[in-house]
């Protein structure tokens, strides 16, 4: 009997026009679990997170996934005429949450540009609005690409204290960082 | 929990998108409008000459007037990473795509065929024949609409894509185009009506597919 798994990596390889930007990698991520990917820019883990997603189609290897997911990839998600109002209330909607969208977007810290649209946004409320989908909706695995991103002091604090509460309620957490991960990681890949 | 509905808040979203910054609405219809006038200060403006092409101008007015508002439907998506999130979810990607297609029918598209009646008149068609002909230019516009989807998701990773769009589209319109033509002529009733009403049902059957395959080769 194997251990229980939420998402499973085996054999992954990447190849990138003539390049091979890895390969044979193979995680494994546990209820609990936070793996932190690791590299300089261009290593690939942009491309082994939208592997794990199922956005990209391995070169080698599989992916299994047991659960479902939440993304939070490199672009936010935000449309330009989109306020955080309507962003988390469109997401709340497709997900069936009964999360109230003011609710979220003032534990996130944008109830005050809540009615603002995208486009006149800073880089930092557009990346906590779409860190506030991570609240609507409960799901097991976070799939996280440099969630600090554009994040002051604060924000990194408040994120995670989020994915330490996740990862406390028995869901695991991959992301791709630079720099020192503000969370215990228990696992590092390196690309 | 409340019920998911991922269908109807795509939907949503897309109304919202089409409608913002008014182009969706007025573009398309400035556009029509414009290339159908051009018409009669090329060929004269002879009443009898006027009312035989008169019809066939507006399905041609028609089909680039559904080019013109296509190009940001997917892009926009893309270029915002709206679409990597619809792309792992477990709604399957053609439903999202044929939502948006429809949604940006009903503001782009619908308006145009609305617009055929005073448009025909000024061409000098029969104005008796003009509103049953308007279910024609409905039907037509939709599949228009549908194609111009699929080459706008094909286009959508293309940046300034819209001439792309309308080289793949164009050929794809050619059957409703060919039935939409005589279906005006012949009036309802006509069998070709039947064959445009087909043409637009095949490619509401296909074109979601083809839309979303395209969008799964954008996204990755």
């Amino acid at each position: 009997m194997s251990r229980e798994f939420l998402i499973k990596a085996t054999g992954l390889g990447a190849i990138k026009g003539e390049r091979i930007l890895f390969s044979d990698l193979s995680l494994e991520l546990g209820r609990g679990e936070a793996i932190v990917l690791r590299g300089i820019n261009g290593a690939g883990k942009s491309t082994l997170l939208r592997m794990l997603g199922g956005l990209s189609r391995p070169d080698a290897g599989t992916v299994e996934r047991t659960v479902r997911h939440h993304w939070i990839g490199h672009r936010n998600g935000l449309k330009p005429h989109e306020t955080p109002r309507a962003h988390l209330t469109h997401w709340g909607r497709v997900w069936g949450s009964s999360a109230e969208p003011l609710a979220v977007a003032r534990k996130m810290g944008v109830e005050r540009p809540f009615e603002v649209a995208g486009q006149l946004l800073s880089a930092g409320q557009k990346r906590r609005t779409a860190i506030g989908r991570l609240l609507l909706a409960e799901r097991p695995v976070w799939l996280l690409d440099e969630p600090f991103s554009a994040l002051d002091r604060e924000g990194r604090d408040l994120v995670t204290g989020l994915i330490d509460a996740h990862r406390a309620s028995g869901g695991g957490v991959i992301a791709a960082l630079h720099g020192e991960a503000p969370f215990e990681a228990s696992r590092e890949v390196q690309l | 929990m409340r019920t998911p509905s991922p269908l109807r808040a795509a939907f949503r979203q897309a109304l919202g998108e089409a409608w913002a910054g008014g182009a969706g609405v007025l573009l398309p219809i400035g556009f029509f409008a414009g290339a159908a006038m051009l018409v009669p200060f090329t060929v004269g403006s002879e009443a009898s000459q006027l009312s035989s092409i008169g019809t066939g101008i507006l399905w041609v007015a028609l089909a680039l007037a559904s080019l013109v508002s296509m190009e940001r439907v997917f892009q926009a998506d893309l270029e915002d990473g709206a679409l990597e999130l619809w792309a792992q979810e477990e709604t399957p990607l053609f439903l999202v795509a044929a939502a948006k297609i429809l949604a940006h029918w009903i503001i782009s598209g619908l308006p145009l065929v609305l617009l055929t009646p005073p448009i025909g008149i000024a061409l000098q068609v029969d104005p008796g024949a003009l509103i049953p002909a308007m279910l024609a230019y409905g039907l037509g516009g939709l599949a228009f609409f549908l194609w111009g989807g699929v080459a706008g998701a094909l286009a959508a990773s293309v940046a300034r894509g819209g001439l792309l769009i309308a080289l793949l589209a164009l050929p794809l319109f050619v059957p409703t185009a060919i039935f939409g033509a005589l279906a005006t002529v012949e009036g309802p009733g006509g069998p070709s009506l039947l064959f445009l009403a087909a043409a637009t049902l095949f490619a509401l059957a296909v074109a979601p597919f083809a839309a979303s395959a395209a969008l799964r080769l954008a996204v990755d």
